[in-house]
């Protein structure tokens, strides 16, 4: 589980879908995440119990007219926690990525556009990085630094840099020959001016509709780090731990865990599939077939 | 054919050098001091630097290092602080069993993607082709510890058919030893077999095109037969590859599930390792599973090249 995850995603979805299906799923999927946006930034305006506050007297209640969805284990109510838990998610599921769009690009486009030992040097770190099944150097450098949530992003960020490196120098090597940037160099550009002017205005897109496809992957990293106890630490709600703490009601109220594991899914497959679709029509592969 | 094996394995000394060194920051160089974290809250500044002292923390990192990589090459990992136990008995102890848990979900994901990718293959395009590719991409959109939970509530809670936590030992009851880890080697089984199925789907796909497969049909052979016995081989050099890429993913997965259904394996003693700030078995495992995953991605590299003589001579 990492980001070159969503390297299958997007070579899965290759021939997944039905063409004609695209248009509606991408309307939905697009749907989804605004309105899961809205709610999460949101969150402390809608007149919504405190997610941390405990009613023991109330617990793992069936939703009702007070609480909506019902409340955990704890007594503390559902629908408030499942919100705020969008806050974590989306935080760390998109600044981490960004993280890695920035660095991994700029690394990458140096790597395809200068060549021989920038290239050299910067392949070799990543293939050094890679070495490290991701999960696991995620777990022992939170371990570390302590959990809190901007912890939580550098290390997944940092951890996504190599994936992103790829993406953007295979985008750029594809470029780096063609005639319009011969034709900057020739009219006297600085190697600077052809790398942000020229290069990355046709590097953005696809590594765009990688960023998406990285954030749905980021979001399940999260949620496993917090599923197991050492992601953003307790009582914040994040939709990993609520998971794993409705572990313990699977018996009687598997609802409990059943909520955020069925928000986590739709959300992470709707960044697929706008990611996907991203993909689908900035590669040019993809559109000449 | 050797030759090309040693070459690779030439480069595979600076990669490997750079995983312990890399290993070796994490544990040593980022905030926080390690006698602080194991003395926690009888740290007095006396009790703390007699410490670093006795864990050689006062001496330069790229000192430390090199002590600790001559140790590591003699096969001496370091003891934990806290048990006293040596790290390296304490991840072989655990290996077999998630050696034996990545080996059954592996085999059960082979077992599911390949007659599934075959088929699609065959029917390209058609409704079933749709619905298992459809399948496969809403499958990486689930997580593995949400398959877990999903698996347990069905065949636990629900079903009551397979124990939801705990490990027998194959020498006590080997029954009851598969038993135990039908569930969690389904679990990864589930996350692994979309990835599987795409490949081999594609490379068939691919294959049935190709002029030796008409000829065959023009024969007259049972489209079973050339499905099976004349595709099949061809197609399946990526989906080893594939394989092998994927137990860095494989690994991750393992240490989620071992530490929801409770299996004495490495991803376990990791888990503990951070609950107890236990610092030497977790730098042992990282170094160990680093080390590891560097080892098969080399070998399935090698296997690769030995199998297809394209990549063997370099084009």
């Amino acid at each position: 589980m990492a980001i070159s995850e969503a390297s299958d995603v997007a070579a899965l979805a290759h021939s997944a879908r039905p063409r004609a299906a695209v248009g509606k799923l991408f309307w939905l999927a697009a749907g989804w995440i605004a309105l899961v946006f809205l709610a999460a930034s949101l969150a402390n305006a809608l007149p919504l119990p405190d997610p941390t506050r405990m009613e023991l007297l109330d617990k793992r209640r069936p939703p009702n007219a007070t609480h909506w969805l019902g409340t955990d284990g704890l007594g503390r109510d559902m629908l408030s926690r499942l919100i705020h838990g969008a806050r974590i998610s989306l935080t760390v599921g998109i600044l981490a990525p960004l993280i890695g769009l920035m660095i991994g690009g700029a690394l990458g486009m140096s790597a395809g556009y200068f060549r021989r030992s920038a290239e050299t040097v910067i392949t070799g770190a990543v293939d050094v990085l890679l070495a490290f099944p991701p999960l696991v150097l995620a777990l022992a450098v939170t371990a570390y630094l302590g959990q809190t949530v901007a912890n939580l992003t550098w290390v997944i960020g940092v951890l996504s840099i190599p994936a992103f490196t790829r993406v953007a120098r295979a985008a750029t090597l594809s470029l780096a020959e063609r005639e319009f940037i011969l034709a900057a160099r020739a009219a006297g550009a600085s190697e600077l001016r052809i790398l942000v002017r020229e290069l990355l205005p046709n590097v953005i897109l696809p590594m765009l509709a990688f960023f998406l496809l990285a954030v749905a992957v980021t979001i399940v990293v999260e949620g496993a780090l917090s599923f197991l106890g050492l992601g953003v630490p307790p009582p914040a709600p994040s939709w990993g731990s609520m998971i794993g703490e409705g572990r313990e009601s699977l018996e009687v109220a598997p609802r409990i865990a059943f909520l955020p594991a069925m928000a986590m899914f739709l959300t992470v497959l709707a960044f697929n599939i706008v990611g996907d679709t991203l993909r689908a029509i900035t590669d040019p592969r993809q559109t000449a077939l | 054919m050797l030759g090309l094996a040693a070459r690779r394995a030439v480069y595979l000394v600076p990669v490997l050098l750079a995983v312990t060194f890399l290993t070796f920051l994490i544990a040593s160089l980022l905030p926080g001091d390690l006698a602080f974290a194991i003395l926690g809250d009888q740290a007095t500044p006396e009790t703390v630097a007699a410490l670093r002292h006795d864990m050689g923390l006062d001496q330069p990192a790229l000192w430390r290092y090199l002590r600790w990589l001559a140790g590591v090459l003699q096969g001496d990992l370091g003891r934990s602080y806290r048990t006293g136990e040596s790290v390296l008995d304490a991840v072989l102890g655990r290996l077999p069993v998630s050696l034996e848990l990545m080996v059954a979900a592996e085999i059960t994901a082979f077992v599911v993607a390949i007659p599934i990718a075959i088929l699609c293959a065959a029917r390209a395009g058609t409704g079933f082709d749709r619905l298992a590719t459809g399948i496969a991409f809403a499958k990486l959109s689930i997580p593995s510890f949400m398959v877990a939970i999903l698996l347990i509530y069905l065949f636990a809670v629900q079903l009551r058919l397979f124990p939801a936590t705990g490990y027998v030992p194959f020498g006590e009851d080997p029954l009851g030893n598969l038993r135990s880890l039908v569930l969690p080697a389904l679990t990864l089984a589930i996350g692994e077999w979309p990835v599987l199925m795409r490949v081999l789907r594609s490379d068939m796909i691919a294959t049935l095109q190709e002029d030796f497969i008409a000829l065959a049909k023009a024969k007259g052979l049972r489209p079973r037969r050339i499905l099976l016995v004349h595709a099949l081989k061809p197609s399946s050099l990526t989906l080893v590859t594939v394989a092998g890429i994927n137990i860095g993913r494989l690994i991750g997965g393992t240490v989620i599930v071992e530490s929801i259904f409770a299996l004495p394996g490495i991803g376990r003693l990791l888990i503990g390792a951070i609950y107890t700030r236990d610092f030497m078995i977790l730098q042992g495992v990282v170094l160990f599973v680093a080390a590891g995953f560097v080892m098969v991605n080399f070998l399935v590299d090698t296997l690769y090249a030995l199998l297809d003589p394209r990549i063997r001579h370099g084009h």
